[in-house]
């Protein structure tokens, strides 16, 4: 039996907890206090030490970004939280935000003291109100009791933190896309390099990270890097929240060590596939992962065994899919969202989703032929690695992986 | 695919942001190191005001945070969330994304649809209720889910939709 590990989600379902007493009496703000006693420079070193790596979806290591910003301050540093929570399957930071939102404001605060950040945001997607006001309560009585605003706990620090709810754009989850939106335009992915550390919000050093990222941050400091490594397998640091969604018996959020197996996740986790059906596959991080068939999932489910395996981990949102599934209108409705939320500034991205689009409309309404296949191929082999932002290879990747994995079902159309 | 609601004719009425609403997207454009941060949140204010972003809270909006009705409209017409015509008094979302979709959104579609007598994207003739198909609504572990203006509706069988619907005035 794979055994479930609550440290981000020890109090789900515990009430009360965006109060300061009820948050401290179960360990709360050890982590800052154990912080401001410390050097920024060697927090930084503490969260390389845990090999905390960043779980909104690319998995790049939190120290090491951290590590960009400039030693010298010459401008403001922000730190922004992306609590965006787009990507199709995902569910995972609402748990954190609802039922602990004082978990990610110490982690903020905690970065903040580390990247010596003058404020903070938390950029929440915009049908999230009452988690943004929940986050907002949390961030008052956190300012209440002397731990953000002016001189935190009598350390000379000073940092707070405001709150935005997007309005219903997919791509302001990209960090430099989240970026233009909270300067109040239009969420377009800007030109990399210069990357955020170096050039962010207003034009000054700023660092991104996901939500489940800075609530990891508390726990690291709580004790230190190494016992947060230890908590992980062998190469994959820490806990991971795991959403499980689609034909499983008990849906939800579960919290278990890196690197869990995604056959046990669905079996044990998620009380296996729905009314005793046979499983045909799985997409394991988010709608942008490439989908994998029910003889795949023996998997590992962290960064890289996920990437050796051709799928992606993602934001760990695993979607389930039972033997009546049919693949080609799964494709359907993901072409259909990868179109509805380009942003339109590369014609790779706008013009050969479309194009893909258009073509699997055309096998489904029976009117295919043999080229209707290779041309699917061929714009996502044009459209991966020709675009600015990742939103255009995750449309043609996603795509690529059905079709080929379930080829048949495709052809089946033409005839 | 999503569909963005048509509009319908929006009465003639200048509408003005009333003062107090003014005065709080000020205190949110002051509480930011630049001005033009409090976009999103104004528009927000202002779509709970109106329910819609009309044009003359565009032109005023622009004037409050120092630049031009055209990057308003830039801004407005980029983002979902915001309508740029009026809706009904209930705006009913269904997500129809994959996670949604395999655990039965459309017959919860098809359930509103013949319920309601409109389509997506349209709007009921008295004005109560205006049907729009989103994108994922970070909600799969509940699906099938929709939202009906603020509040999430989660689990959703065509029976737990009528009784939602019956308790709307
Ligand atoms: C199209 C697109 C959508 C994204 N959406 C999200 C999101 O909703 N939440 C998130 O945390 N990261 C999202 N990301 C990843 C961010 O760009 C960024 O890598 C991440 O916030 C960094 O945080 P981390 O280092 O803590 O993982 C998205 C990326 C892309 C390309
Ligand atoms: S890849 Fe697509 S979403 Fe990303 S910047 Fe280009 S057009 Fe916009
Ligand atoms: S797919 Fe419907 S809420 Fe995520």
């Amino acid at each position: 039996m794979i055994e479930e590990k609550k440290v981000l989600t020890r109090h789900v379902g515990v009430p009360g907890m965006e109060k300061v007493d009820a948050y401290m009496n179960d360990g709360g703000y050890k982590g800052l206090k154990n912080a401001l006693d410390k050097k920024p420079q060697d927090i930084i070193e503490e969260v390389k030490k845990s090999f905390l790596r960043g779980r909104g979806g690319a998995g790049f290591p939190t120290g090491f970004k951290w590590s960009f910003i400039p030693k010298e301050k010459t401008k403001p540093h922000y730190i922004i939280c992306n609590a965006d929570e787009g990507e199709p399957g995902t569910f995972k930071d609402r748990v954190i935000m609802e039922n602990d939102p004082l978990l990610l404001i110490e982690g903020m605060t905690i970065a903040g003291y580390a990247l010596q950040c003058d404020m903070g945001f938390i950029y929440i997607r915009g049908e999230f109100r009452k988690i943004a006001e929940k986050l907002e309560t949390a961030i008052e009585n956190a300012r209440n009791a002397n731990l953000l605003g002016k001189n935190i706990l009598g350390k000379g620090f000073n940092f707070d933190i405001l709150v935005m709810r997007g309005a219903g754009a997919y791509i302001c989850g990209e960090e430099t896309a989240l970026i233009e939106s909270l300067e109040g335009k239009r969420g377009e992915p800007r030109m990399k390099p210069p990357f955020p550390a170096v050039e962010g919000l207003y034009k000054c050093p700023t660092i991104v990270n996901n939500v489940e990222t800075l609530a990891c941050i508390p726990i690291i400091m709580q004790s230190n890097g190494k016992s947060f490594k230890d908590m992980g397998t062998f190469q994959s640091a820490g806990t991971k929240l795991y959403g499980i969604s689609g034909h499983v018996n008990n849906p939800g959020v579960y919290e278990y060590p890196m690197g869990t197996n995604l056959k046990d996740l669905i079996e044990q986790a998620a009380g296996g596939v729905k009314d005793g059906k046979k499983l045909k596959a799985v997409i394991p991080g988010g709608l942008s992962a490439p989908i994998l068939k029910a003889d795949e999932i023996d998997l590992d489910m962290d960064f890289d065994a996920c990437i050796k395996a051709g799928t992606m981990l993602g934001s760990g949102g695993v979607i389930v899919m039972d033997e009546t599934t049919s693949i080609p209108e799964v494709a359907k409705s993901t072409i259909d969202f990868f179109v509805h939320e380009s942003c339109g500034q590369c014609t790779p991205c706008r013009e050969g989703l479309h194009k893909i689009q258009e073509t699997l409309t055309k096998m489904m309404a029976g009117e295919g032929d043999e080229n209707s296949l290779k041309t699917i191929f061929k714009i996502a082999k044009t459209i991966k690695g020709t675009t600015l932002c990742p939103l255009g290879d995750a449309g043609a990747m996603a795509l690529e992986a059905m079709v080929t994995k379930f080829r048949d079902e495709f052809e089946a159309l033409n005839k | 695919m999503s569909t963005t609601p048509t509009p319908f004719a929006a009465n003639a009425t200048d509408y003005k942001i009333p003062d107090k609403v003014m005065s709080k997207i000020n205190e949110i454009a002051s509480q930011y190191p630049e001005k033009n941060s409090a976009m999103l949140p104004a528009l927000h204010l202002i779509q709970d005001e109106f329910g819609w972003i009309p044009p003359s809270a565009v032109r005023q909006l622009a004037d409050a945070l120092d630049t031009t009705p055209n990057k308003v409209y830039a801004v407005v017409s980029f983002y979902t969330m915001f309508n740029q015509a009026p809706v009904g008094k209930y705006h009913i979302q269904v997500c129809r994304n994959v996670s949604c979709s395999l655990l039965g959104s459309k017959h919860i579609v098809d359930h509103l649809t013949s319920k309601l007598g409109i389509q997506p994207g349209q709007t009921t003739e008295n004005k109560k209720f205006t049907l729009s198909l989103v994108e994922c609504l970070g909600a799969c572990g509940t699906a099938p889910v929709m939202m009906i203006n603020d509040t999430y509706y989660e689990n959703l069988t065509s029976g737990k939709v009528d009784e939602i619907l019956n308790t709307l005035a």
